[in-house]
């Protein structure tokens, strides 16, 4: 046989073969896709939270050969935080039958709501996407936890209120101003801050940035050097993060008075020196390693070499341990789908039901060896968020500082605005399919 | 209605005239960092009449390169000044062979094709400096080295008018800096025999080849100064922000400043850069507010298409009058 007709049976040979190694593949492992971004114009943000992510599942491979005895496939897609791509990363993985997926963009989430429960593929998006998506009863294949948008904002109410000395009642007659991205992602409490600000009768002032002058925001902030708001909130992603804390020491803007949602890490607040002393952030998880579980990722993961992370000292920074949150998520999520149906290879909907039954008390916290990490969850058919407390974290010139305690958000106030909000998506997505899926006795 | 668009924005310029010339003053900052952008662009469309869509990667690219080798530098236990400006040298050399590439690989094999698919090139080039940044770079921002190069920080604050204005330092040495270099290429393609040799490659290839210029050495240094200028921008930029792939969206703001200056015109990419960026800061800062506010990134091409209705051929180009 020539050397060119051995390539060719080869490859033939090859190709006939890869559909049975995949089924085999199918059979014995559980796959988990992890959308992600490395490049473009947002890695900053999802570069650390893909390293968590990934590290996290790749250590549980490595350590405890994946969960339950079942290895985990775990294949990243790059999205580059862009629709389209995800959308295609989406349908790239769909035949692979993930049993779940986390889009991380709310522009992503947005169209894979409809099609989750299509697909049968339960859609994690974890304190982002849509807020009335915790609404199990009407989306029981989305989950968002541990809190929505309208919760962080919200909790960056409460403790605005708590600077001013009291209660709700000291938000009245205060101006504030809200910098976002001009997306999915920073339009979304837009409705809530209508809402509230009519209610507490705070003024509120908008600053929108298009994703073209993440880098070029000076119009704003002359803006609010007109307005002179009393506090401003971020909700920034990528290096709108970054340039709003170098804009806003430019300006003199109060420090202790410009609080973000839980989105900024350490890279975006250190460019701006000693003057972003003060900023602040929320926060529902610690930084650093100083727990069991980070330190096996540094040990099974980091140290062997197969990680991805560009510098050691990144691991447990913010937004690295963000993205090990979302994996326990996952993980926690698998294993209780494993629990609850009986089944060690789990699908979409066995994972849908574990998501549904998670309970994350402070026991298994110490078990998976994050005590003291964050706070425990528990969702429930309807509640597929959880509605978490956060705190509020400072940063100090080299670190961020937890400054409060764990704030509530104003659940008095969302949860009715959430319910009002799903149903309005429900009516403008008619015929929105009704919940036929049972729920789990717990 | 009326009043809020016609009246109360100049009521605004007169109550707070401190605002009206510090947003004056942004303008013009941003609208000469534009410039520098449209100036790469420029220099290229008029050496080859190719629309060099990897200006804005170039400007991330060389950004980058400096800012690589100054953390490979520190590494090795060799940082500061000195450590800085080695890294700036070599991130110019390295301008110097990516342009000596494009030309060999990109730009001398396709001399015969049309235009459009040399435009379509400067795409691949485009993809290829993204992926090639992201291998050794990561995609990670990283910190402008401003004050290793000696650019200064903080902010000169000046009462006036009732008010303050603060100009921040880094802005200043931007703007001056910018000035410097687009006075220097005015300078070295008005008076110096390249210069003169490109601006015959400008009028006619042919012609150009004729008496004897090297179309390909020319190619390389107009590339050569397009990256020098990509890394003056890619420097400036970063200093204001930090230095990421996010920085090539910023470039495209270019465009604008292209249409209203023309392609080949270095003074209409200069006065053009100015108008689109006092003009978008204007418009945001007073009427945005009508309009939910982020308007300057499509107000940028409103102002270029308005003057466009009165001067079509540009700020800065000839009126062509073809005869049937």
């Amino acid at each position: 046989m020539s050397l060119k007709k051995m390539i060719l049976a080869l490859s033939a040979a090859s190709v006939l073969a890869m559909p049975a190694i995949e089924a085999a593949n199918a059979e014995d492992s559980i796959y988990v896709p992890l959308f992600t971004y490395r490049t473009g114009a947002f890695a900053g943000s999802g570069s650390p939270i893909a390293d968590g992510m990934h590290d996290y599942l790749t250590m549980l491979n490595e350590r405890d050969g994946g969960i339950g005895g079942v290895k985990l496939v775990i294949e990243e897609c790059e999205t580059g935080y862009d629709t389209k791509k995800g959308l295609e990363c989406y349908e790239a993985m769909k035949p692979k039958k993930p049993v779940l997926v986390n889009p991380w963009s709310t522009g992503i989430t947005l169209p894979l709501i409809p099609k989750a429960a299509v697909d049968k593929i339960p859609v994690l998006s974890m304190a982002y996407g849509l807020s009335a998506s915790a609404k199990g009863d009407v989306f029981p294949w989305i989950f968002n936890p541990p809190a929505t948008y309208w919760d962080g904002f919200t909790q960056i109410l409460n403790y605005i209120a708590d600077q001013e000395g009291g209660g709700v009642d000291k938000l009245k007659g205060k101006r504030i101003g809200y910098i976002y991205l001009d997306a999915s992602f920073g339009r979304e409490p837009l409705p809530l801050i209508d809402q509230l600000s009519k209610e507490l009768g705070f003024e509120a002032k908008l600053y929108p940035v298009a994703a073209a002058d993440m880098q070029n925001q000076s119009s704003q902030w002359l803006s609010v050097r007109r307005d002179r708001p009393d506090y401003m909130i971020l909700f920034g992603w990528g290096a709108l993060n970054s340039t709003a804390v170098k804009e806003a020491v430019k300006t003199n803007f109060p420090m202790e008075k410009f609080i973000s949602v839980w989105w900024p890490g350490e890279d975006d607040v250190r460019g701006a020196g000693d003057g972003a002393k003060g900023f602040k952030t929320l926060n529902w998880h610690a930084a650093g390693t100083d727990f069991p579980l980070i330190q096996d990722i540094q040990k099974y993961v980091v140290d062997a070499g197969k990680s991805q992370v560009s510098d050691k000292s990144k691991v447990g920074q913010v937004l690295y341990n963000r993205g090990v949150y979302n994996s326990m998520l996952i993980a926690e999520a698998i294993r209780t789908a494993q629990e609850v149906t009986g089944n060690k290879v789990v699908t979409g909907e066995d994972v849908r039901r574990g998501l549904e039954n998670l309970n994350i008390d402070e026991a298994r916290l110490k078990e998976i060896g994050l005590e003291g990490f964050t706070q425990p969850l528990k969702l429930s058919c309807n509640d597929h968020n959880g509605h978490q407390s956060n705190f509020v974290q400072s940063w100090n010139g080299t670190a961020f500082e937890k400054v409060t305690d764990y704030i509530a958000p104003m659940s008095d106030k969302v949860i009715p605005l959430l319910d009002e909000d799903a149903k309005s998506y429900a009516e403008k997505n008619a015929p929105w399919p009704e919940r036929t899926e049972a729920c789990d006795a717990s | 209605m009326l009043y809020n668009i016609f009246i109360d924005p100049f009521v605004q310029m007169v109550q707070m005239p401190d605002l009206l010339v510090q947003t004056l003053w942004e303008g013009l900052v941003s609208g000469v960092l534009y410039a520098l952008i449209a100036l790469g662009f420029v220099l290229i469309f008029k050496a080859s009449g190719v629309f060099n869509f990897a200006q804005g990667i170039m400007v991330v690219f060389s950004a980058l390169t400096l800012v690589g080798f100054y953390a490979k530098f520190s590494s090795w236990g060799f940082s500061g000044h000195a450590a800085a400006f080695l890294a700036l040298l070599l991130a110019a050399g390295v301008m110097l062979v990516l342009a000596m590439l494009v030309e060999r690989v990109v730009l001398r094999p396709l001399v015969t094709q049309p235009d459009i698919i040399l435009f379509m090139a400067t795409f691949g080039i485009t993809y290829v400096l993204i992926g090639f940044g992201e291998i050794v770079f990561g995609g990670d921002p990283k910190q402008m080295i401003a004050n290793e190069l000696f650019l200064p920080s903080g902010s000169v604050d000046i009462e006036m008018l009732g008010g303050l204005v603060s100009l921040q330092k880094i802005d200043i040495a931007a703007a001056v800096i910018a000035s410097l270099m687009i006075v220097g290429l005015a300078l070295f393609f008005q008076k110096t025999r390249i210069g003169r040799a490109l601006r015959a490659v400008a009028d006619s290839h042919k012609a150009a080849l004729s008496v004897g210029i090297s179309l390909n050495q020319i190619w390389v240094i107009v590339w050569f100064a397009a990256g020098l200028v990509a890394l003056v921008t890619g420097i400036m930029w970063g200093a204001r922000s930090d230095v990421s792939f996010a920085l090539e969206i910023v470039a495209l703001k270019a465009l604008p400043v292209l249409v209203l200056g023309g392609f080949t015109s270095v003074p209409g990419a200069i006065v053009g850069g100015l108008i689109i960026g006092v003009g978008e800061k204007l418009g945001e800062f007073y009427w945005g507010p009508l309009l939910g506010g982020g308007i300057e990134s499509w107000l940028a091409y409103v102002i270029a298409l308005v003057f466009l209705l009165y001067r079509p051929q540009g700020l800065f180009g000839d009126k062509i009058i073809e005869r049937i």
